[in-house]
């Protein structure tokens, strides 16, 4: 069916989004909710935001994902949604009993103005329970920024939220960004091998990757405390994953208002956290850095075991170099994740001939040739993408490669290039909420799939068949 | 909720608003419009007027299929979005839609361009039916404009409902070609999922049944647009499509019955029915050679897997119809449905039509516009013809215009719930301890996690078809993989291992 789309060739922008690179605010808010301890998220506005957020979460990551939603009527629509926040809250913890209510805003909330904030300061004023769980709120239009956007304005206000001063202790915060569930468990296991006490936010790695139960659990176990939330202001310092993060989000009116900060920025500024901002640990280039900023805070050398790691991935690099030397990939997705990518292909000898994004900061480009100093400037570097514009690029300049998510899978299996299947969303495989990016041992699975991908392209076009290649 | 009783009216609350707080299966009015009734449409440009997120989950999530000639337009494998900024909530989009307009009439010339509302376009007061009538004018093609902004209505029936009226009002009997075939019908209702629409069209064909127009699996905005050339409209999903039938109806004076092409013994009686409403011999032996011809393959294969499936236990929450229909499928396997339910259906899709009269029509119905039809001016539309014949038939007590609904199908005792919630379905499950659980992905991993398998019959886990005689095949081969592998041993289920506290439920077999 997709082959009859036609090719539009047309170097003027698209007013209108042909198959849009980005999803919404809401549901980059809903995962990071996620991933703190007992927290269900509510979703306020019509029930179609939650019903298709769950749904498209649910897919990637096979597993329940409880999202809540205020249920707009026609009537909270013109007198404002207060009724409707209050019953979803009420209902939430009957059902559920939760540590964390977390309220994120829609297109409809925000446009006719309800201030949620106001009515969690009400709902807690007039409530006759006792334990009342703990609220935190973002503010999620569609309309600003992308997922994204949306992710790291959930996580800033958890800490907004929670966190508090005091003495320093020597643990650190983490603040990974939207990655897998096995890149936050591989992170886990590496602070703990370091020796590092921390504090990772989000942490959805349990909470939205389940093992099977042997009784159902309403709330998934797993998740960040908010009791070690609360301690994040007397860390020694943050390590933040990305380097474009929501800065979408700060176009119009936020950017005039400067109200979004991450997590980590506000920790800096509000409680002197430092804050070690650095791309995704994706290629030896980036891991190295990320352990450099460890073995600084913690004073430890890298454990053993990561050397090894390290060392075995740069000999694989030597193993099979001469299959993807000098390929030409496209990479695409979220911001920083394409940043990481293209930083971690450009190290291996792919080419990297268009690094796209649906995201708005429009820092992509600067952010590319920073991490890629030699050849950063001959990457186009595009924010604000959609795949149809990726498609017409590829119809035209005919890349080896495509390096993202399942949703350019139209354009690989039209133009009959090989794709590798990486974040976010991966609707079309199983485990895509598995695959590992991160560490020294995230980018030898993602090296190993480059390279297998082109052999097998190789294989499946030579017409003899070899099985020794 | 209901105990179920055939042989008693009995009355079931629906279509009522799902209580904020509450995990529903339930979706949006835009969802109803744009991803159900149009989304299976290839031919009209459909472009979501709004924010990202919107146009994006709408983006070829349900599996439709369609099979347009080569060089046909086929918009199916895009979602196209005004991708609404601040700016344009601040200011208005009303001209970013019409430039997005203008730029797909450049780049796709398409035949028809539909612009659907999301959320804040109703709050901001953009008015998409003037932009519709304004670009018509402009670009000389049918636009037209769907009010289904996602807080109107109760789930995304009322979507249905609005796409509906639109397709009624801008598209159908704008054009007026002769005659196709002897035997000219309309499919509704059926939205080829998995290639159901195919196995039906190749059925037809075969017995020389020309299918005028579906609405909307597999169709084009051409043929919606001389649907009230059939003779006979047949209703597949009577919830999402029973509003244009009948407004058929009322202009045009074709009949409409009510068919199921779901199990293999429905799609053998409906197709006796198209026969019998045609009354033509050669037609009738066609179609009672294909029944026999296929009915013999499909029992083959329905006997072999029977012997290992029987006496297991299905539940099922799904959609407007699916629930009902799919349960003919289970019969045929000898498996018990013991608990079923719709998630936006009304009254009349659970107790008949016979109620409709007594609905009460509250604030959320209201709000959707109720078409007045009238019966068309032109003498050479009206199909005096067809009503003469549907009277004669109704003497012989060949039914139209009616659909007993699910519960009277429904054995007695088996428990009947609408719009289920997440809690029901943890505790129906601890109850009934199911053999196989059919609902949507949103409800597939919480279901397995009980170690049940669950089957989609939304989008069919990459399955289908399943209509007709090789759909109830693939079906039936389906239930023996879902019911027999060996995983679900390895899960301990709650009830495995503690001591039975419930009680039990009698079933009448």
């Amino acid at each position: 069916m997709f082959e009859n789309a036609p090719i539009i060739k047309s170097t003027k922008e698209f007013t209108a989004t042909r198959n849009a690179c980005k999803l919404c605010a809401p549901l980059g808010a809903s995962v990071a909710f996620k991933g703190i301890r007992g927290c269900v998220p509510i979703i306020h506005g019509s029930q179609g935001c939650a019903t298709y957020i769950r749904r498209y979460l649910i897919s990637h990551f096979k597993e329940p994902v409880d999202i809540a939603s205020s249920n707009f009527t026609e009537e909270a629509t013109v007198f404002g949604g207060g009724a409707n926040c209050d019953r979803a809250i009420t209902n939430v913890i009957g059902q559920y009993n939760p540590e964390v209510v977390a309220l994120t805003t829609t297109c409809l909330s925000e446009t006719i103005g309800d201030d949620v904030k106001m009515y969690i300061h009400d709902y807690k004023k007039n409530s006759e329970l006792k334990d009342l769980p703990a609220f935190v709120t973002a503010s999620t239009p569609s309309y600003q920024g992308s997922h994204m956007d949306g992710f790291h304005e959930a996580v800033g206000a958890a800490i907004k939220a929670f966190a508090k001063g005091g003495e320093k202790g020597t643990h650190i915060n983490i603040f990974p960004g939207f990655v897998s569930t096995e890149d936050l468990r591989q992170l886990k296991y590496l602070l703990s091998d370091f020796g590092i006490e921390f504090v990772m936010l989000p942490d959805y790695s349990e909470t939205l990757d389940n093992p099977i139960w042997n009784t159902y659990k309403r709330i998934p176990e797993g998740g960040t405390p908010v009791s070690a939330i609360e301690t994040c202001g007397r860390a020694a310092a943050s390590i933040e994953f990305g380097t474009i993060l929501n800065s979408g989000a700060l176009s119009g009116r936020v950017k005039n208002t400067k109200l979004s900060a991450t997590g980590a920025e506000y920790l800096e500024k509000e409680f002197e956290v430092k804050n070690y901002r650095m791309p995704l640990p994706i290629g030896v280039k980036n891991t190295d850095r990320f352990f450099n900023v460890l073995e600084e805070i913690s004073g430890k050398e890298m454990p053993i075991r990561y050397l090894t790691e390290r060392g075995r991935l740069i000999d694989s690099y030597a193993d099979g170099h001469k299959y993807i030397f000098g390929k030409k990939a496209v990479v695409y997705g979220e911001e920083d994740f394409v940043v990481a990518m293209t930083t971690f292909l450009d190290e291996i000898g792919v080419e990297v001939v268009l690094a796209a994004t649906g995201g708005e900061s429009g820092n992509l480009e600067d952010q590319i040739r920073a991490n890629c100093p030699e050849r950063g400037e001959q990457i186009l570097a595009k924010n604000m993408f959609d795949y149809e514009k990726i498609r017409e690029w590829c119809q035209e300049n005919k890349p080896d490669l495509l390096v993202g998510n399942s949703k350019a899978y139209y354009i690989a299996r039209e133009l009959d290039i090989p794709i590798v299947r990486c974040g976010f969303p991966i609707h079309d495989r199983i485990g895509g909420q598995r695959i590992k990016h991160l560490g020294y041992a995230g980018t030898q699975d993602l090296f190993d799939q480059v390279v297998n991908t082109m052999i097998q392209y190789k294989q499946d076009h030579s017409p003899v068949g070899y099985k020794y290649m | 909720m209901i105990i179920n009783d055939p042989e008693k009216d009995q009355e079931i609350q629906a279509n009522v608003r799902t209580v904020p707080g509450i995990i529903t299966q339930r979706g949006c009015t835009y969802a109803g419009c744009r991803g159900v009734v149009l989304g299976p449409t290839r031919d009209i440009l459909q472009i979501v007027h709004g924010p990202i997120g919107c146009s994006f989950y709408a983006w070829l999530t349900r599996r439709n299929q369609s099979a347009p000639a080569e060089g046909e337009g086929n918009f199916i494998p895009y979602s196209f979005s005004t991708d609404m900024q601040d700016e344009n909530i601040v200011f208005g989009g009303e001209v970013k839609l019409k430039e997005a307009m203008r730029e797909a009439f450049e780049m796709f010339s398409p035949k028809a361009i539909a612009i659907f509302s999301t959320c804040p376009v109703g709050l901001i007061g953009d008015d998409v039916h003037a932009v519709a009538r304004e670009m018509k004018e402009e670009l000389g093609i049918n636009c037209f404009g769907f009010s289904c902004e996602g807080y109107r209505g109760v789930s995304q029936s009322a979507g249905h409902h609005i796409a509906n009226n639109q397709i009624f009002k801008h598209v159908l009997g704008t054009d007026n070609p002769t005659r196709k075939g002897k035997f000219q019908v309309n499919l509704l209702g059926e939205y080829n999922i998995g290639g159901d629409a195919f196995e039906i069209e190749r059925l037809f064909e075969e017995a020389g049944i020309t299918l005028i127009s579906s609405f909307s699996g597999n169709s084009t905005v051409e043929s919606m647009a001389y649907a009230h050339i059939a003779d006979l409209n047949m209703v597949m999903c009577h919830r999402s499509i029973n509003y244009i039938a009948e407004m058929m109806e009322v202009k045009y004076g074709i009949p409409w019955i009510k068919v199921n092409f779901v199990g293999a013994k429905s799609a053998a009686k409906s197709l006796k029915k198209i026969a019998e409403y045609f009354g033509d011999a050669e037609l009738t032996a066609k179609v009672d050679a294909i029944v026999e011809r296929e009915m013999a393959k499909s029992e083959a294969v329905r006997e072999a897997v029977k012997a290992k499936v029987e006496g297991k236990v299905a539940m099922m929450f799904v959609g407007g119809s699916r629930a009902h229909h799919y349960q003919d499928l289970f019969e045929e396997l000898g498996i018990h449905v013991v608990s079923a339910g719709y998630e936006f259906a009304h009254r009349d899709d659970y107790e008949g039509r016979k109620v409709i009269p007594d609905i009460k029509i509250d604030a959320d119905t209201r709000n959707i516009e109720e078409l007045e039809v009238e019966k068309t001016e032109d003498a050479e539309l009206w199909r005096e013809d067809l009503v003469a014949k549907k009277a004669a038939l109704e003497e012989t007590g060949y039914t139209f215009a009616d659909y007993e609904g699910m519960m009277p199908q429904m054995k007695k005792n088996s428990l009947v719930i609408d719009d289920i919630n997440h809690w029901e379905t943890e505790k129906l499950i601890e109850f009934y301890k199911p053999d196989v659980f059919c609902a949507g992905i949103k409800e597939k991993y919480v279901v397995q996690k009980f170690g049940i398998p669950l089957k989609q019959l939304h989008n069919y886990d990459a399955g289908g078809p399943y209509t007709c005689f090789e759909g109830a095949i693939n079906f039936y081969y389906e239930m023996q993989r879902m019911l027999d592998t060996k995983i679900w041993k390895l899960v301990d289920a709650p009830w495995k291992s503690e001591p039975e506290i419930v009680g039990s439920m009698t079933i009448e077999a």
